[in-house]
């Protein structure tokens, strides 16, 4: 028999291990495979569980040595809180710094840090601390008070410092003989109107694989695995960027976009420059970097039912008749649609969260009469030219029509302002494929790109 | 040797008129200043946001579209209470509406808490002058 050779791509999530195993010579999705998550126990449990159920299903054929690349969003993904001065500018910017990275920014603090405000950071207990604020050479003093409320915590969280340039040696010598870990990354905002996000993110991505890893039990899967254990998000993010950007030798789609609708958030990318089509406009805000991720908290379709109702009822998408149904029969995060109403109402509510996601993720224009004629301001990334949408997540995936849960992202005539995808062809990602082409891309880019185009699929 | 002190320029409001202030950047970047250009169409908030960030010493704003009074509204006061009340505020260019008094603008404009207030043709050397003086007077420049 011919030995295959063959890629075992895994995602430690919260609720199921994935394994996606990719054959790398046919470049195809062998198969696709999901039990329930072991990472309260012993994360291998549940992976070799994955691995066997692949084996029963693919045969003896995919042999003893396995090459495994995993990533993993499991006991509550990255979860971080950022430190900033001003709201719009340093936490902003440090806020795209977490997002871009993978991480759940589940609080954001600007100004002066208070006690009180130390004590909440203490109850969140974060993986990261993202502490920014200042332009180089900028306001000094915030950061300095800042940096020393968080050598006061409890909670024993690495923090990242990505603020003015100049405030190190105070910061370290604030830290002197703690035990935390203090790390120093280039300025988020080392200007105004510059936004420098890599160095933060390639410090949270190091942290995240020498720390928070072993934190949440998964380094027990480090011996099995082959590369570092990455984020699930910024798998993703890697995806969408080959599969835009494509490599020296195999072209990729253009800009695009991607929406993951979740039970407990819907995440939007842009790859995109977000440049105005409009003539004349002027861009007002914080630059948008070209791969931008956003994470919407209050969007999931299982945990935020009703505040989606709300929406839902506020857009037109959903009315009084769908609320007791969808409240009576979706009140459990596991639970999946099985009859047609419940299809229909699943993908009602997931509309509702590609809509609004959507449309927070898109940047806006604001029309001004003037005396030399109209003026128009742009804030956020002009995505109306965008030719391509995928979608992803089961609630688009499995849906019974996902062209018609996707299509609420596209541009409508009675907000002209909002700059959503007007003529965009919409994809999914039929084999729910986009996290672990994102993991393979780091060994085979070309490989990964081709079999990516083969499982997004028009619909 | 201490640092170049950091000054904002920009035209407030929804004034798209620009020159002025890039004219006045380049002037300042020349004589050795920090300069954070806004550029036109710049929202009054956004003085304050950037010059909280950035720890600027001084705005410099322009508006020629008459509208000053109405964009103004309330701006030293919100200084104050972003904790920018030892920046200096610098407003120059057509105030004002219709046929006035420039001193007039001046007294109206002063009143609203700015520390400088100039006619749109005024010298640049003549703003450098007072920049400079009002600078060392507050001990931001040697």
């Amino acid at each position: 028999m011919v030995r295959r050779d063959l890629r075992f791509l895994i995602d430690f999530g919260s609720t199921f291990t994935k394994l996606t195993v990719v054959d790398l010579e046919e470049e195809v999705v062998m198969g696709r495979y999901q039990v329930p998550s072991t990472v309260g126990t012993d994360i291998t449990i549940g992976l070799t569980q994955a691995l066997r159920a692949a084996e029963d299903h693919l045969g003896r054929a995919i042999g003893e040595k396995k090459n495994l690349l995993a990533c993993s969003s499991a006991a509550g993904g990255l979860r971080m809180i950022t430190v900033g001065l001003v709201p719009s500018l340093s936490s902003e910017a440090g806020v795209r710094a977490a997002l871009g990275a993978g991480a759940k920014v589940v609080s954001s603090f600007s100004y002066e840090l208070t006690l009180h405000d130390v004590m909440e950071i203490d109850r969140i207990s974060p993986d990261i601390i993202l502490l920014i604020g200042g332009t180089d050479g900028g306001n000094k003093q915030v950061i300095l008070h800042n940096a020393e409320r968080l050598s006061g915590l409890q909670c024993k969280a690495p923090i990242i410092v990505a603020g003015n340039r100049e405030a190190r040696d105070g910061i370290e010598a604030l830290f002197k003989g703690s035990e935390k870990l203090l790390v120093f990354a280039d300025n988020v905002l080392p200007q105004i109107g510059v936004l420098e996000v890599d160095s933060s993110r390639d410090a949270i991505r190091r942290i995240f694989i020498s720390h928070i890893i072993k934190a949440k039990g998964i380094d027990k899967a480090i011996g099995i695995v082959d590369a570092a254990i990455i984020p699930t998000p910024s798998a993703v993010l890697r995806a969408a960027e080959l599969l835009a950007g494509g490599t020296k030798t195999e072209e990729g789609l253009g800009e695009l976009m991607v929406v993951d609708v979740g039970g407990a958030t819907t995440d939007v990318y842009s790859i995109a420059g977000g440049e105005p089509t409009r003539s004349g406009a002027m861009i007002r805000g914080l630059p948008e970097p070209y791969a931008k991720r956003t994470v919407e908290g209050d969007l999931g379709v299982r945990h935020n039912i009703d505040s989606l109702l709300e929406m839902g009822r506020l857009t037109g998408n959903l009315n009084e008749r769908h609320f007791d149904e969808i409240r009576n029969r979706f009140s459990s995060p596991s639970k999946l649609p099985e009859d047609d109403l419940e299809f229909e109402l699943d993908s009602l509510l997931a509309g509702v969260a590609v809509d609004i996601a959507g449309g927070r993720h898109c940047g806006q224009i604001k029309v001004i009469p003037a005396p030399s004629g109209e003026l128009i301001v742009q804030t956020g990334k002009d995505l109306s030219a965008i030719r391509c949408v995928i979608g992803t997540g089961g609630p688009i995936v499995f849906a019974r029509d996902p062209g018609a849960v996707l299509r609420n992202i596209l541009f409508r005539a009675n907000s002209p302002d909002m700059l959503r995808p007007k003529k965009a062809a919409l994809y999914i990602d039929s084999t729910y494929a986009l996290y672990a082409m994102g993991l393979l891309s780091q060994q085979e880019p070309d490989k990964a790109l081709r079999i990516m185009k083969k499982v997004v699929k028009p619909v | 040797m201490t640092k170049a002190p950091t000054i904002i320029t920009g035209t407030v409001g929804e004034d798209s008129h620009s020159i002025g202030s890039r004219l006045l950047s380049r002037v300042l970047k020349d004589r050795g200043f920090n300069v954070v250009e806004l550029g036109g169409l710049t929202p009054a908030e956004e003085f304050i946001h950037v010059a909280k960030e950035t720890d600027a010493s001084a705005i410099l704003m322009s508006s020629l579209y008459g509208m000053a009074e109405i964009d103004l509204a309330g701006f030293k006061d919100a200084c104050i209470e972003a904790g920018l009340q030892d920046v200096l505020l610098y407003l120059g260019g057509y105030l004002m509406v219709g046929r006035h008094d420039w001193g007039e603008a001046e007294r109206r404009f002063k009143a609203l808490g700015f520390d400088r207030v100039y006619p749109p043709e005024v010298d640049l050397d003549k703003v450098m002058e007072d920049l400079k003086s009002d600078l060392h007077q507050r001990g931001k420049l040697q």
